[in-house]
């Protein structure tokens, strides 16, 4: 995962974002900073509301920021229109225009751009080739399916060569099995084209297999920014340890602080070692996460014990849901193998079995 | 036992002898109050014209001829009707500018009122339709009141010092213009604002996105796409504008003859019942020639761009 610090392609600033006035003001985004690394594929990742389409939208030009700065290669462009600024977007309605055809769609950008009509030619034949939508060139865009709109609303957009593509929700309109392939399809543009792509998703799961890097955003904040195994393995609050994947909360007491580990001891009074975010300095008590798949079900040894609430099957693995003797919930996950179950029954008593470097302790 | 076949038809025939049913009176009202009267309208444009008006039973195809023709008393020999051309002229001008003039004051109120939000917009949809309320007659000497020489524009231009002398508009061809923009700018505004609202705003910002300025967005992506409110809004300000009678007769001053007042003198002072007739047909063709023109032109325009 290419984590190497580029040229910055987008930098926000302190950027915040208020709709209405008075009493009915709202904060979409509170105070927001973030760098974007040229060719990078960059996700802001979070729920409906959390201010990530706000932020993209500023970017794109459609809303400007109440306060701060957006950089484009180190050039303010909060306050340009969107016809001015090198940025284009891919919809989340793919917003493609009725009256015209596939290849007119793909064109109009280099159109308005004033290029002259040959080179226009070539770069829609060129566009239509790489989203390989050669044969459909002619079509009115409600004549194709779903699938395809969103190939010509990609092409459309890359056809001027952006310095930045935006990416709003773009996927979230097609079926899994399409959605599966277009994150192929995107990752292959992005690769090809060099461009820099901000993808905007409440699809954690889209977010991990197809970013670089990751923003988490909540309420108007960006609580995280890092790849995908940062992220997930590292997450920093409790929000983004909720939210990506599925995840174990424990209450531990917190000892031998020092170089980015401590030690905590867990209700059942086992002692783990667990990495700890990055600047934070945890208090005597403190929440510590375990993924269900970096813990182990035995029949009795480990640092936690309990007993087997429910089993649920899953197909590539299964999840063990115990009932820890502290009263707190676990899920372990448990791959699995063609020829043997999973070598629990409900109502089991067992251990759980933490692996080194499992654990980690979340800012509160 | 019938077959499901059987039954089926049977439904449909139902279907259609209530649908039938359903629009008879509509239909009937049609036939007696629109294609009946078009008819005898027709039929009576080819008879000979009666001394104290009415008609006379007898086939006649002068008052075809007097629609653009003219028959010299002295040798009957046949010359354009330069009068007849004149006036048809001067209305389809009329009527032609009167839509221009609708079209350009009432594309941006319909843009204006599609961009408010949805309680305003129906605020504004109301107010658009006031002047629905009051007669056609009324609502012109209203206008007359406020362009007259003692009338309020006059008045207040002469109270700032403005203007030392009143300004003549009352019966000239602006005064008409003024007249006729007013009355037919809510048949212009309402079609437009229909197709405005269902356009698709998220399809401006793609405009934008694309380096569109403000002009090619209103001109590439908008206009296309309202294009039918448009065609809908000039046919229904280009068909009244060009029989427009009290208009013309109240703010021109009846100087100069409009189409509808050729007409009327001919049911009238003229005693012509078949000229009126077949000038009345006359402008009926023109209408619709012009209308297919217009509506083939706008269809063909569009595959073009797109």
């Amino acid at each position: 995962m290419p984590d190497k610090p580029g040229r910055n392609a987008i930098e926000v600033k302190n950027v915040r974002k208020i709709f209405g006035t008075g009493e009915a003001q709202v904060a979409a985004l509170d105070t927001v900073s973030v760098s974007i690394r040229e060719n990078e594929f960059f996700t802001l990742l979070g729920p409906s509301g959390c201010g990530k389409t706000t932020l993209l939208r500023l970017i794109a030009g459609f809303d400007f920021p109440s306060a701060g700065e957006i950089l484009l290669h180190g050039q303010d462009i909060a306050s340009l229109p969107p016809f001015k600024r090198p940025v284009n977007t891919v919809f989340q309605s793919y917003a493609l225009f009725p009256h015209m055809t596939v290849a007119e769609n793909i064109g109009f950008g280099l159109e308005m751009l004033g290029k002259p009509k040959a080179e226009i030619k070539a770069r829609v034949a060129e566009m239509l080739k790489l989203v390989k939508m050669e044969a459909l060139s002619g079509r009115r865009t409600s004549q194709i399916s779903g699938g395809q709109q969103q190939r010509v609303a990609l092409a459309r957009a890359l056809a001027p060569q952006p310095k930045v593509l935006l990416l709003d929700e773009p996927l979230s309109a097609l079926d899994y099995k399409l959605r599966k392939e277009m994150q192929i399809e995107l990752k292959r543009l992005q690769h090809e084209t060099g461009i820099t792509f901000i993808f905007v998703t409440h699809d954690q799961e889209e977010a991990l297999t197809m970013s670089d890097r990751i923003a988490v955003m909540s309420s108007g904040k960006i609580l995280q920014v890092g790849t995908p195994w940062d992220i997930y393995d590292k997450p920093a609050e409790r929000f983004v340890a909720d939210f990506i994947g599925e995840t174990n909360f424990l209450t531990a007491a917190i000892a031998n602080i020092g170089n980015g580990k401590v030690r905590a001891t867990l209700k059942s009074g086992a002692t783990i070692d667990a990495t700890v975010a990055e600047g934070f300095q945890p208090k005597d008590n403190a929440t510590v996460v375990v993924r269900p798949e970096h813990a182990k079900l035995t029949n009795g040894k480990g640092e936690l014990s309990g007993a087997v609430e429910n089993i649920v099957y899953f197909g590539t693995d299964t999840h063990i849901h115990v009932r820890l003797d502290s009263g707190e919930a676990f899920t372990v996950r448990q791959q699995n193998t063609r020829s043997a179950g999973c070598g629990f029954e409900r109502g089991d008593t067992v251990g759980i079995s933490i692996g080194n470097d499992a654990a980690q302790v979340l800012r509160d | 036992m019938a077959s499901a076949e059987e039954v089926a038809r049977e439904a449909e025939r139902r279907d259609i002898r209530t649908r039938w049913l359903l629009s008879a009176p509509a239909l009937l009202v049609i036939f007696f109050a629109a294609t009946g009267p078009l008819l005898i309208v027709l039929v009576y444009s080819f008879l000979t014209p009666g001394p104290y008006g009415d008609v006379k039973w007898q086939f006649s195809p002068e008052a075809w001829i007097s629609v653009f023709m003219e028959r010299d008393i002295f040798d009957d020999t046949l010359s354009l009707a330069a009068a007849h051309v004149t006036i048809f002229w001067r209305s389809i001008k009329l009527a032609i500018i009167t839509t221009i003039a609708t079209l350009a004051l009432g594309f941006p109120t319909a843009y204006f009122m599609a961009t408010r939000s949805e309680k305003t917009r129906d605020l504004w949809l109301f107010l658009i339709t006031i002047p629905f309320w009051t007669n056609l007659l009324i609502r012109t000497f209203a206008v007359l009141q406020i362009i007259r020489n003692e009338g309020l524009i006059n008045t207040v231009l002469l109270k700032l010092g403005i203007i030392s002398a009143p300004i003549q508009i009352l019966f000239t061809d602006t005064a008409i213009l003024i007249g006729m923009a007013y009355v037919y700018l809510p048949l212009m505004v309402l079609p437009i604002y229909a197709s405005m609202e269902k356009l698709d705003f998220r399809l401006v910002e793609a405009g934008y996105d694309l380096y569109a300025t403000r002009f090619q967005v209103l001109r590439r992506i908008i206009f296309p796409l309202v294009k039918p409110g448009v065609i809908a809004g000039s046919i229904l300000v280009f068909i009244p504008a060009l029989g427009a009678y009290v208009t013309p007769i109240v703010l021109g001053g009846g100087k100069n003859m409009m189409l509808s007042n050729l007409i009327e003198l001919q049911f009238g002072q003229g005693r012509n019942w078949p000229l009126g007739s077949a000038l009345s047909i006359a402008v009926m063709v023109i209408v619709m020639v012009a209308l297919l023109a217009y509506v083939r032109n706008a269809g063909r325009s569009e595959v073009r761009h797109g």
